[in-house]
Formats: C-alpha cells, sequence, structure tokens
C-alpha cells in the first residue's frame, strides 16, 4: 500500500520503463452472450501500466476499451487470460477479494462523477477515506485538485467540472496505486475538460499514481507517456510520446 | 395485444414483488372488514333464524303458583297470540362424576312433543314418553361438561325430596344459549344444567298440580308490547307474578345481543381502522413507484402518447394491483369469515348456520382501497405528465441538500458518511420520510391494539376475580336463610369465614330510562366480596341507607349521586320506593347496584334473610364439605371462584384470542408490506450511487447499510411513534367496546409493546432480506456509461 513514499514523488520525473507494472494483463478475451449472439469484446489483448505512468487508452465506441477498463478495475471477469496487480493474479479472484481489490487499490473516476448528492464534496471524499487503509485527509484531496474552497458545497452547487474534480480527489484520496478515468471529459465542454485533464495529469505527476484515461478523443492522447489504441478488440496500435504535453497544449 | 398493454404485464411482471406487497397490504384491509362484518351478519342472521325457527317467545313472566285456569284469560287479552304455561323450579343435582353440588334449572315441556314456544332442538334420543315421570331430557353443554349419554340416570333433589331421572334426550333450546345460574355472570355447563321434564311430572314433584309458575308469550306484530305487560302482570299479580318482561331482558338474549354488540364493536372500529391504515400505506406507496416512473411517462409522450393514455396506462397498473389484493383479500376473508362464524357458533352451540358472505363490506372495501391506491397515483402522474416529454425523460437534477442540524459539530462528529446519507435524505424529504413512519407507526400501533387485548382480558380477571373478591367459595341456597343457617353453614368442614348476601330482583327506573336488574343486599362490613372501585381500586363503603350503583347503571338511568332511583321490587314484596344514590363506582363486568343487607330485609319486611353466602375454606377440606353439602337439601349450588375464573376465561378469552391472533398477522402483513415496497422503492431510486459505492470498493455489507439506514432509521421512529399510536388506538377502542355487560380495561403491559415492536422488527427485517438480495445483482459496468 505505501509504496508511494515521498522519495518516489519527488523522483517521478525519472519515470522509465525500467520500472515494474502495476497492472498487466496477457492475453484477454471477452465474449458477451446475449441471447445466440456472440460478441467478442476482447481478442487477445495484452496491456500493461507501469508505476508512475500515464496511459490513454484510446478507440472508437464498441473498440472494447471499457470492456478492458472494468477487467482490469476488477468489475468484470475475462472470459480467458490472466491479469496480474503487481504479483497477484486477480482474474481469477472471487467477487469478494475483487470487492476489497477496488477498495485498497483502484481509483475510478466516471464520465457522469457519480457523485453522492446528499453529501458535500468534503464528505463525497470522506466516504472513500473512512473505509481506506492509508489515506491522505479528505481536505489535501480536494486542495490537490483546487475545490477545497468549495468543500461545503453539494453536487448540485458544483458545475459539472468541479463535480469531477471532486470525483477526481475521491478517487485518489486513499491513495490507489491505480487511477481508472472513463471517459472522464465525455460530458464536458473543452475549457472544462481541460481543467479536469489538469487535475488527473497533476494527480499523476505528484502522487506518482499510475493513471489509465480512456477516451475516444485522439488529441487526449498527447498527456499520455503511452498511448494505446484498441480497435475491434484489439490492440491495434501502441505509441511512447517522447515528451508530454501539458493538457493546455492539447486542441479538439 | 396492443404493445402498450405489453409493456404494462411486462413493467408488472418485472415488480412482482412490489406488486404482491402492495396487493397484500390492500387484501388485509379488505380481508380484515370483509371478516369481520360476514362473520357479525352471519352471526345476526344465525340467531334470528334461530329464534323464529325454534319460536322463541316475546315476552315472559314467572309466578309462585297460577290455577291452570288462568291460562285463557291471558290467552283471551288483546294482542296476545300464543301462551305457553310451564314449570320452572330450581334444584341441586347430584353429579356422580363431580363432587360440587350443581345447580339445576327444571323446565316443564308438555307430556307430549314440542312445546309451541321456545321449542327444543332436539340434538340426541327423543321426546319425553307421555307420562313418564322420571325421563328427562337435558341441554347438551351440560351433557358434554358431565359426558352423559341417553339412558344415563341423574339425581336431583327436588322440594326436598330426592328423584331419579334417565336421559332420554339431549337439546338445546334458544331460551338458553347462554345458561347462567342465578348470581353468576358467565355460563358455567358443569355447574348449572338445564332439564326438560313432562308438565305432569313436575306438577307433581314440586307440588302444582293443576298450576304453573312461569308463562312464555308469543304477541301478535303489531301489539303495544309495554300496555300487555301490563295486562299481564294485571292477571297474575294475585299470584306473585308483576314481573313481566320482554325478550330483551331475557338473560340469554340479552347476553347474545351483548356479545354481538361487543363483536360489533371490534368487527367495525377495528377493521375499520386496519382499512384506512391500509388504504393510506397503498397511497403512499404507490404514488412513490409512479413518482420513479418519470422517465418512461416521458418517453410514452415523447412517441406522441396523449396524457390521457399514459394516465390510463398507469391506472391499470394500479388496478391490477388492486384486483390481486382484492382477489387475495376476498379468499382470505370468505375463509376468515366462515372459520370464524363456525367460531361462534360453535361457542354459541347455534343448532343451524346462516354463513352469508358480506358482498357489501367486500364491495366497500375493494372501493376503499381502489380509490386510495388511485388517489395516490393520480397526484404523481399528473406532476409528471405537464413535464415535457423532453426534461421528463432526462433524470431528475440532483436534489439540493442544505447543511442542517447534522452539521453541528457535535453530532458530525459521530455521524460517519453513510449515517449522514440517510440523515440527510429524510431531511430533504420530511413529507415523505413521515408517510413512511406514519405507515409503520399505524401498522405497530394495530399490532399493540391486538396484543393488548389479552393484557384487558388478564387484567380483568386479576381485577375482578382476585382484587374485588376473597372468597374461596360461594353457596347458593334454595329459599332465603334465617339467621340459624349461618351458624350451621359455619360448623360444615373447613369453613372459616361466611358472610351473607342476597340478591332481589328489580326494576330501576328513572322516568323514562329503566333497567332490569338486581340488588345485591350486603352487610355493612363485609370484607370477602365489597364494592370495589377498579377505578381506584379500592373498596367503597356500604353505608346503612341508600344505594351505591356501578357507574353504567348511573350512566344508563342518567343519575348521579344526590339522585334518588325509583325501585320496583319483582318478588313477592311487589314494594315500590326511592332511594339515595350515596355512591358510584366503576366495574368492569354487569351493572351491580347494592344496599345495607339489614335495611334491604327491614324494606322487604323479612329479617335476618339471605340467598347466598361468600366463604371462605380451608383448602384441605373441599372435598368433605362437597360431600355435606350434597347432602344438604336447602343448598342447591357451591360455586368455587376458580370454577368462575375458568369459565369466564374459556367464555370471554377464546373468541377473543383468535381475533387477537388474525390482527397480529395482518398488522405483520402490513410492516412487511410497507418497508419491504419502501426499501424497494429507495434501491430503484438510489440504485446507481449504490453501485458506484460498489466500484469504489464498498463491500456488500456497507452498500447494504447505505439503503437500508434510511428505512431502518424511520423504522425505529415508526416503532417508537408505534406505541404511542397503540397507546391512542386502545383508549380509543376501549370506549368504543362499553357495553352493558362489560367494560374493557384500558391497560396495555409493558411487554405487550415489545412483542409488538418485535414482531414488526421481524417483519421489516424480512423485507430488507428480501431487498438486499437485490444489491448483490447491481450492474456495476452500467454504471460507469449510463447516467441514471
Amino acid at each position: 500500500m505505501s509504496e508511494i513514499t515521498s522519495n518516489q514523488v519527488e523522483n517521478q520525473d525519472s519515470l522509465s520503463t525500467e520500472s515494474k507494472p502495476v497492472l498487466h494483463a496477457r492475453n484477454l478475451t471477452k465474449v458477451y452472450k446475449t441471447g445466440e449472439v456472440e460478441v467478442k469484446a476482447l481478442d487477445g489483448v495484452d496491456f500493461e501500466v507501469f508505476e508512475h505512468e500515464m496511459v490513454v487508452l484510446l478507440g472508437q465506441s464498441g473498440s472494447g476499451k471499457s470492456t478492458l477498463l472494468n477487467i482490469l478495475g476488477g468489475l468484470d471477469v475475462a472470459t480467458s487470460g490472466e491479469v496480474y496487480f503487481k504479483d497477484r493474479l486477480i482474474s481469477s479472484e472471487s467477487k469478494g477479494l475483487l470487492t476489497s481489490f477496488r477498495r485498497e487499490h483502484v481509483g475510478f473516476v466516471f464520465q457522469f462523477y457519480n457523485l453522492i448528492p446528499s453529501l458535500t464534496a468534503l464528505e463525497n471524499v470522506a466516504l472513500v477515506t473512512e473505509i481506506a487503509k492509508n489515506p491522505i485527509k479528505p481536505e489535501e484531496a480536494l486542495e490537490l485538485v483546487g475545490l477545497l474552497p468549495r468543500k461545503d458545497h453539494f453536487p448540485a452547487q458544483l458545475s459539472g467540472g468541479e463535480q469531477q474534480r471532486v470525483a477526481i480527489a475521491r478517487a485518489i484520496a486513499k491513495q490507489p496505486e491505480i487511477l481508472l478515468c472513463d471517459e472522464p471529459t465525455g460530458a464536458l465542454d473543452h475549457e472544462t475538460g481541460i481543467l479536469v485533464l489538469e487535475a488527473i495529469e497533476q494527480v499523476n505527476r505528484e502522487l506518482g499514481t499510475a493513471t489509465v484515461v480512456i477516451t475516444h478523443n485522439t488529441s487526449v492522447g498527447g498527456i499520455a507517456d503511452r498511448v494505446v489504441t484498441l480497435r475491434d478488440g484489439k490492440v491495434s496500435d501502441i505509441h511512447t510520446n517522447s515528451n508530454r504535453m501539458s493538457p493546455r497544449e492539447l486542441k479538439w | 395485444m396492443k404493445a402498450l398493454n405489453l409493456k404494462l404485464l411486462r413493467d408488472l411482471w418485472h415488480v412482482k414483488g412490489q406488486v404482491i406487497a402492495v396487493a397484500l397490504v390492500i387484501a388485509s384491509g379488505i380481508a380484515t372488514l370483509s371478516m369481520a362484518l360476514t362473520t357479525l351478519e352471519s352471526l345476526q342472521k344465525t340467531s334470528e333464524q334461530y329464534y323464529s325457527d325454534y319460536n322463541f317467545a316475546d315476552a315472559f313472566v314467572s309466578a309462585v303458583r297460577v290455577p291452570n285456569t288462568f291460562k285463557q284469560r291471558l290467552e283471551a287479552i288483546e294482542g296476545i297470540s300464543l301462551v305457553e304455561t310451564r314449570i320452572k323450579k330450581y334444584a341441586s343435582l347430584d353429579m356422580p362424576d363431580f363432587n360440587e353440588p350443581v345447580m339445576g334449572l327444571l323446565t316443564s315441556i308438555p307430556d307430549q312433543g314440542q312445546p309451541r314456544l321456545n321449542q327444543l332442538a332436539l340434538r340426541q334420543g327423543r321426546w319425553i314418553a307421555p307420562g313418564a315421570s322420571d325421563e328427562v331430557i337435558v341441554n347438551e353443554p351440560f351433557a358434554e361438561a358431565h359426558n352423559l349419554k341417553l339412558s344415563d340416570r341423574i339425581s336431583a333433589v327436588m322440594n326436598g325430596k330426592k328423584r331419579y331421572f334417565r336421559i332420554v334426550g339431549i337439546a338445546l333450546s334458544p331460551e338458553y344459549i347462554y345458561s347462567i345460574s342465578p348470581g353468576s355472570l358467565m355460563p358455567d355447563d358443569a355447574r348449572y344444567g338445564i332439564l326438560w321434564a313432562g308438565q305432569s311430572s313436575l306438577e307433581a314433584a314440586f307440588d302444582l298440580k293443576g298450576a304453573f309458575n312461569d308463562v312464555a308469550f308469543k304477541f301478535d306484530a303489531v301489539s303495544d308490547h309495554q300496555a300487555l305487560l301490563k295486562q299481564i302482570d294485571m292477571v297474575l299479580e294475585p299470584y306473585g307474578g308483576r314481573n313481566s318482561y320482554l325478550r330483551d331482558d331475557q338473560i340469554s338474549y340479552w347476553f347474545v345481543n351483548n356479545e354481538i354488540q361487543q363483536l360489533k364493536t371490534t368487527s367495525i372500529i377495528f377493521p375499520v381502522i386496519f382499512l384506512l391504515v391500509s388504504a393510506f400505506l397503498t397511497n403512499m406507496v404507490l404514488s412513490r413507484m409512479i413518482t420513479n416512473e418519470r422517465e418512461q411517462i416521458g418517453l410514452l409522450k415523447a412517441f406522441g402518447y396523449s396524457n390521457l393514455q399514459v394516465g390510463a396506462h398507469y391506472f391499470k397498473m394500479v388496478l391490477v394491483m388492486c384486483f390481486v389484493g382484492a382477489v387475495i383479500g376476498l379468499a382470505a376473508g370468505a375463509y376468515l369469515g366462515q372459520a370464524n362464524t363456525e367460531m361462534y357458533a360453535e361457542f354459541f352451540r347455534f343448532p343451524l348456520l346462516v354463513y352469508d358472505f358480506s358482498f357489501t363490506s367486500f364491495i366497500a372495501s375493494s372501493g376503499v382501497s381502489v380509490l386510495a391506491a388511485l388517489s395516490g397515483i393520480v397526484g404523481s402522474i399528473a406532476r409528471v405528465v405537464q413535464l415535457p416529454p423532453a426534461v421528463a425523460m432526462v433524470p431528475p437534477s440532483p436534489d439540493i441538500y442544505h447543511k442542517s442540524f447534522v452539521d453541528t459539530p457535535y453530532i458530525k462528529h459521530w455521524l460517519d458518511q453513510p449515517t449522514r446519507i440517510a440523515v440527510r435524505q429524510i431531511i430533504r424529504k420530511p413529507l415523505r420520510a413521515s408517510f413512511t413512519v406514519i405507515g409503520i407507526a399505524f401498522a405497530v400501533g394495530l399490532m399493540v391494539l391486538a396484543i393488548q387485548m389479552s393484557d384487558a382480558i388478564k387484567y380483568l380477571g386479576i381485577s375482578f376475580f382476585n382484587d374485588a373478591q376473597r372468597q374461596d367459595m360461594t353457596m347458593a341456597f334454595y329459599e332465603n336463610q334465617k339467621q340459624e343457617a349461618l351458624y350451621q353453614v359455619k360448623r360444615l368442614p373447613g369453613v372459616i369465614e361466611a358472610e351473607p348476601f342476597r340478591y332481589v330482583s328489580v326494576e330501576f327506573i328513572n322516568g323514562t330510562k329503566t333497567h332490569r336488574g338486581s340488588i345485591t343486599g350486603l352487610e355493612s362490613d363485609a370484607t370477602l366480596q365489597p364494592i370495589y372501585d377498579t377505578y381506584s381500586e379500592q373498596v367503597v363503603a356500604l353505608p346503612e341507607e341508600g344505594m351505591v350503583i356501578g357507574s353504567i347503571l348511573a350512566e344508563k338511568l342518567n343519575i348521579g349521586v344526590g339522585d334518588r332511583i325509583y325501585v320496583e321490587f319483582l318478588d313477592k314484596s311487589g314494594l315500590r320506593r326511592d332511594y339515595p344514590v350515596v355512591g358510584i363506582f366503576d366495574t368492569f363486568i354487569g351493572l351491580p347496584a347494592y344496599m345495607n343487607l339489614k335495611t334491604l330485609n327491614r324494606e322487604l319486611g323479612e329479617v335476618g334473610q339471605y340467598f347466598m353466602l361468600n366463604l371462605v375454606v380451608d383448602s384441605q377440606h373441599y372435598d368433605e364439605l362437597y360431600k355435606a353439602v350434597k347432602e344438604s337439601p336447602a343448598i342447591t349450588a357451591l360455586m368455587t371462584k376458580q370454577s368462575l375464573l375458568d369459565a369466564f376465561n374459556e367464555t370471554v378469552a377464546e373468541s377473543m384470542l383468535v381475533f387477537m391472533f388474525i390482527f397480529i398477522v395482518l398488522s405483520s402483513i402490513l410492516v412487511f408490506g410497507v418497508s419491504y415496497n419502501m426499501i424497494r422503492i429507495s434501491l430503484s431510486e438510489r440504485g446507481r450511487e449504490l453501485a458506484t459505492l460498489r466500484v469504489l470498493g464498498f463491500t456488500k455489507g456497507e452498500t447494504s447499510y447505505i439503503l437500508l439506514c434510511e428505512v431502518g432509521l424511520l423504522t425505529l421512529i415508526g416503532l417508537a411513534l408505534g406505541c404511542f399510536v397503540g397507546w391512542g388506538l386502545t383508549q380509543l377502542l376501549g370506549y368504543a367496546f362499553e357495553t352493558e355487560l362489560f367494560r374493557i380495561p384500558i391497560i396495555i403491559y409493558p411487554h405487550t409493546y415489545s412483542y409488538a415492536v418485535i414482531v414488526a422488527i421481524i417483519a421489516s427485517v424480512m423485507s430488507a432480506l428480501f431487498v438486499v438480495k437485490r444489491i448483490h445483482h447491481l450492474d456495476l459496468i452500467e454504471v460507469l456509461k449510463t447516467k441514471e
């Protein structure tokens, strides 16, 4: 849990492929059966994400990117193949163990924020820190996404972008090893989307949390260390950026 | 089938749990009312049928000895259609299987066949053979209590002589549906039996050759009953017959009427409260269900369905629930109604049964339920259809929450986030929360009401038989006794104390208000069965002069302390006097009136007369005492207090406990139905929120807690409030329950609240378990993508 030491946070510049993968998946397939129709959502996908790394998972709707994210996050089970969290084989674990895997190691950011409307910004974060083993203070998490001044606002009193940043604070407050963001800008306008990506980028940079952002927006790939493109359930391209762009520089 | 109707069926199938829960709530309301009214109507019809089939008399009179020739004079009175003269006398019976003395009432029937009035329903055996002086027909409850068979022999001490009879028939009579010995309040079939023997046999036995001492009358349909009574009394006055009375005052008829009256209270007030509660709950549950259908309604409107069509669609949905509820209610009501009627018919020993399902009450209660259900959805549908389709299809924007008392630092400190969610939701929708609370509270209140019936009965028994009475036995004599007999009784084995008292039948009159009852003559220093005020739980002193009367008698006569009460003595004295009322006291049973025994005897011109004795007896010597008493021709009965208490418990408790059980079951269904629907609706409103929490790593247990916390908190408040509601309903029912015979003590023992709360908790936990299963099937993946 506590691998993220301050030392590592300071040394995040030295991100390299020599570090160990936090998550890696081998030869994943996922077949959905709806009635008599079989749909192959994933077809032999290999995927990994390393400590401190920012990966953008690109793909059109139906490419299998969400399915991959769900399996990586322990929300869904692959038809075949293996998923390792560090040295732990999670792809064959029970639902109960997957729940604790999510609880202890994974932060989620959703397209539609999914904040609890009856809790304030701060309380939404506290909801997670109360059950986490090694959380940072909820205030710190909000500070990180620049929303501390709005901590006592309820979701209905926050803009979409603000809500999404609270969601990011909620996701990272437990100090997860991995942050999974599913179309985090999908419901937002350009300017707000940039703000949210900045928050994600900042978390990745300052806390060193391995981050996977899925999007259909190719421009977002610019902020990644690595861009993995999925098409028809297969990895069609892996591209490594020599230089990460700041979200401000993105154009779409 | 139209697509919309298909959708309806599939939707209903999808929410079948809720459909059943709503239907059960509706059904319990309908079932209760139709059961109760069916029982009531059937019993009324059965008793009327019984009275008319067996020609129950319209009026009665007893005298000392009237020559047979006077029968014609009675028949000659215009307005009297039938006169049946008879002999009715008490005797003490010696039952071989029974230590205690038994009192028998011998009633004559014609030497051949049925009497014309008060006919017998012969259950076994045959009529008395003409001229057979040793044959007797006994009433069925008595035969059963002593396991008497045809051709068994029993002996009776009549007029001081022992005579033997052979049982040739076992019968029931409309005159003795309730057979109560003089001085008792409850039937006690083991210690009081009715025997019918031939006219000539009893004439000989009681020294009444060519005479009668009792008459039953049938009046013409149109006649002035009071005037007829006066004429009868005028004819019979010289023979000690000045106390003719109508069937309303006949003891069995009066008791049965009282019993049905009491049933009317239970069967109207109780079910009506129940029906209203179930209607309220239906209304509330459906209104929330429809609000959840908002997007669907928007979609239908977007397709071009009119508001009316959309409304009709949901009306149909609700009607299906009502229909299912009504069908279950009909089946349950008919079944329970029949079972209940049969139970009562058996209790009253009606020889026939008119079972008549009360369709009126079924239709009325179904109507109330359907109206309540529809009115529950009208508001919600109207609100939703007013929205433009585009707005309706989008889920409502997140509710706006505000800071409240939860956010005061102290409270905040011990509320974790999940609990805060629950508390905020309650505060956010106070109306909805209070509906849930009220719903649960009423269901629990009904349960308290049902369970406390046994408290009331228990308390009544303890108060009446233990607190107010200290004697072990009561002894009754064949005739009034003088002082010497008291000394003789005191010398009987085991007798420690003996206190005399007597009853005199009287008519109390205050203007137009009258009551036929009796005065109890009691010694002023009586301690064994003194006047006991149930309100203050104190003994009330009896002054030398004046009367102390029960509060219900005072109410009936509209009389207070200091007023004078006019009394017509119905014994041979024929005395008419007025006495001051010097005290009024509360009592649960009967309409008693007390006078000082010496004063009463003085008024009647008798010295040291009494009819009964209260005894304290050494329990070691009971059997010896029974034996001695059986040999004494002067003593007709010796009743132990225990046997009276047993009779009371059997008579009152049995019928009430069945009712109580039914109501507990139905109240549990209410609690279950309400909390199931509340949780289920809560789940559909908050499914996305809960799935999000599951994704964030909350366990099923933690997620369930968040779902159940709100309903749980409301249920807790509802339980507490329910105890108050139960208390209130008990007060209400207590007042409504009052009959001449009984007042139900308004008492709830603490454990009653605990039972009600425990049963309610079990019902709501069960409902929660049903819903929690669904948390396991929350679609975690959908949450990530779709918005609501």
